[in-house]
């Protein structure tokens, strides 16, 4: 496979001027991400990693600098196109999980799939697919309260996946886990990235978590340190 | 649309003190309104027709100037154009005669101002149901000659049927007037100013008494569609002219009544709206409770795709439904307690009930049991509810994903 890149960010800040003093959260973020990265982005807390990562996601926009998706200006899209691009294009998992609470597990997988206006056959299909893949098989049916936050940042992910994103963005998904559910979470990303070629980029102060990326890239005061590929 | 409707659902039985907490605002608020208009309304219609259908009738011709000067003086010919005139309306079922006028009765030591009415039996019982209200004797057949009088009266005078009473009086252009009269009937009225002072003679009787002989003072217009009062109001003044009679509706008769009427609905109308003012201060507040607690969710809705117009139309189904149920429930709610009212009107005692019977009007309170009434508060429940739900569209509107899930 070609190094096809899917994210590309050019002289990228990001200043917070809503209080009194600003805030330079990032300060020129020059990266490109190729399709199949296991990327994390590291640095210490209040180093820039989540703005970084909510604005490569389009959630957030930058005061400088611009974001190529997949050969896509983010700056480019109305408010409305950008939402449908970060729909059809772009995962999110949080660090918080964020299911929707009246929603089961398939429910919730299914949900971005009704936005996009997909068939019931192919909804149905893609997200026992994707339940099965994060080995949820046995809690179709449950409401996120009855998971296990491990569980649930599974169905998160399968939830993340289900559009056929270009790359799932996982801003410390792993935060709020033990280390049982850390590694369980892992091995399933792993195996997805390698078995189904998807890429992730994900934040994390956690070693372990450090220690399973191939490519690490560090942020500090809101500008790259490093960038190791391993 | 379904999912949104879904989601909707779902929402609604989560937060079940939320739902509680609205759904019960709406149902008081429902039920008050309701039970307040349907009072007010039942009671005062009941004055109206206590008044208007028992006695004064929805509305009457006179001489010009009678109802000024209430003297006989102002009598007018009961001539055929008047006798004729029922057929000139259609919603005129008939037009009923009185002599009316004051006397001095008595019965051997006690003595009592009294207000004469001389009426043709038939029709005055059609209109006003008279004969039924006997509690003593008989009402006037054919022959009659004699006097039937209310109760309260006849106890003051020691008078029962067989007795005779004695009038005297000022007759047409100041003649004496005095006769005796068998007592062949006894009636009693809810109305103590009634009850306490009628004397009802036939028609020739009082004529002959009064020295009137072919007059009347009052032609009562006897109709089964009181809505349309007006209509035949003036559709009567058109065939009779200005110049000769005077035409009034019960409106303009007892104007006391209308104002009172007035003031105490506008007293409703305020309350009402304080009501309504208090709702919708409630709702205003879960609304933002609401917001508040879901700001997050909202946020990741937004991140994974959904549009701020999908948000606020899950949001206003949500209020809509519980505005649904809470005005439901209010109607079901307050409907048999309004008709037990209405089915079971309350005696008023004490200073209330003086108020009322120095009107002449029977003192109860009671409900109107209408469906227009539960219509009209129910919708206007609605459509504030609705109105405050838009709230959250200037909300959504500026939600930012990140700062929500901050
Ligand atoms: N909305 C905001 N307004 C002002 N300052 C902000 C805002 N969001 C973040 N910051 C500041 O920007 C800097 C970077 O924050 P960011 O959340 O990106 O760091 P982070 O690396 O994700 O930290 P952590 O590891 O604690 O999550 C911090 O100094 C933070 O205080
Ligand atoms: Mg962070």
């Amino acid at each position: 496979m070609a190094n096809n890149i899917v994210i590309e960010t050019k002289g990228l800040h990001k200043t917070y001027d809503e209080s009194k003093v600003p805030v330079h959260a990032v300060r020129g973020v020059d990266i490109k991400i190729t399709e199949g990265e296991f990327t994390a982005i590291v640095g210490p807390s209040g180093s820039g990693k989540s703005t970084l990562l909510n604005i490569i996601g389009g959630l957030d926009q930058p005061s400088e600098g611009s974001i190529i998706i997949d050969g896509q200006d983010l700056s480019k899209l109305k408010p409305n196109q950008l939402i449908d691009f970060r729909k059809n294009n772009i995962g999110f998992v949080f660090q918080s999980y964020n299911l929707i609470p009246v929603l089961t597990a398939k429910e919730n997988v299914e949900f971005v799939m009704l936005l996009q206006n997909r068939n019931e056959k192919e909804r149905s299909e893609r997200t026992k697919e994707l339940l099965d893949a994060v080995g949820l098989s046995d809690k179709y049916d449950v409401r996120p309260t009855e998971l296990s936050g491990g569980q649930q940042q599974r169905v998160a992910v399968a939830r993340a996946l289900a559009p056929k994103p270009k790359f799932i963005l996982a801003d410390e998904p792993t935060a709020n886990l033990d280390s049982t559910s850390t590694r369980n979470l892992l091995d399933i990303m792993a195996r997805l990235n390698q078995e189904e070629n998807i890429t992730f980029v994900f934040s994390t102060h956690d070693q372990r978590v450090i220690e399973r990326a191939r490519r690490v890239i560090s942020v500090e005061d809101g500008k790259v340190e490093s960038d190791i590929i391993k | 649309m379904a999912q949104l409707f879904k989601l909707a659902r779902r929402n609604i039985w989560r937060n079940k003190r939320r739902t509680i907490i609205t759904v019960c605002s709406i149902l008081f608020a429902v039920f008050f309104a309701t039970f307040m208009k349907s009072m007010q309304k039942g009671t005062w219609d009941n004055v109206v027709n206590s008044v208007v259908s028992n006695f004064f009738g929805f509305a009457q011709i006179h001489e010009n100037g009678y109802w000024e000067d209430l003297s006989l003086n102002k009598s007018m010919e009961y001539n055929a154009e008047l006798k004729n005139l029922a057929d000139s309306d259609e919603n005129i079922q008939d037009l009923v005669p009185r002599l009316e006028s004051f006397a001095l009765g008595s019965h051997d030591i006690k003595t009592k101002g009294v207000v004469v009415i001389g009426i043709d039996p038939v029709k005055e019982n059609k209109l006003t149901n008279l004969a039924d209200k006997i509690i003593q004797g008989k009402y006037f057949g054919e022959e009659s000659k004699g006097a039937i009088i209310a109760s309260g009266l006849a106890d003051y005078l020691k008078l029962t049927v067989g007795d005779t009473l004695v009038m005297i009086g000022q007759g047409f252009r100041g003649l004496n007037a005095a006769g005796k009269y068998l007592v062949e009937g006894m009636v009693e009225f809810g109305s103590p100013e009634l009850n306490n002072g009628m004397v009802y003679l036939p028609l020739d009787q009082a004529q002959y008494l009064y020295g009137a002989e072919g007059r009347i003072t009052n032609l009562i217009v006897d109709t089964d569609k009181p809505k349309k009062i007006k209509e035949t109001v003036s559709s009567l003044k058109n065939t009779l002219g200005s110049e000769k009679y005077e035409v009034m509706d019960w409106e303009e008769l007892i104007p006391d009544l209308v104002s009172a009427r007035q003031m105490d609905t506008a007293g409703g109308t305020i309350f009402l709206n304080i009501l309504y003012l208090l709702i919708s201060f409630g709702i205003f507040g879960t609304l933002l409770m609401m917001l508040k607690e879901r700001q997050y969710e909202f946020g990741v809705l937004l991140s994974i795709g959904m549009k701020k117009w999908q948000i606020f139309i899950m949001l206003w189904f949500e209020t809509i439904v519980l505005a649904f149920i809470g005005v439901l429930a209010g109607i079901l709610l307050a409907m048999p307690l309004i008709y037990y009212m209405f089915a079971n009107p309350v005696a008023l005692t004490g200073d209330m009930a003086s108020a009322y019977d120095s009107f002449g009007i029977e003192a109860v309170v009671t409900a109107a049991f209408e469906s227009g009434i539960f219509i009209q508060q129910g919708i206007v429940i609605f459509v504030i509810v609705t109105l405050l739900s838009l709230y959250p569209f200037f909300k959504i509107r500026s939600l930012h994903p990140v700062k929500a899930m901050r």
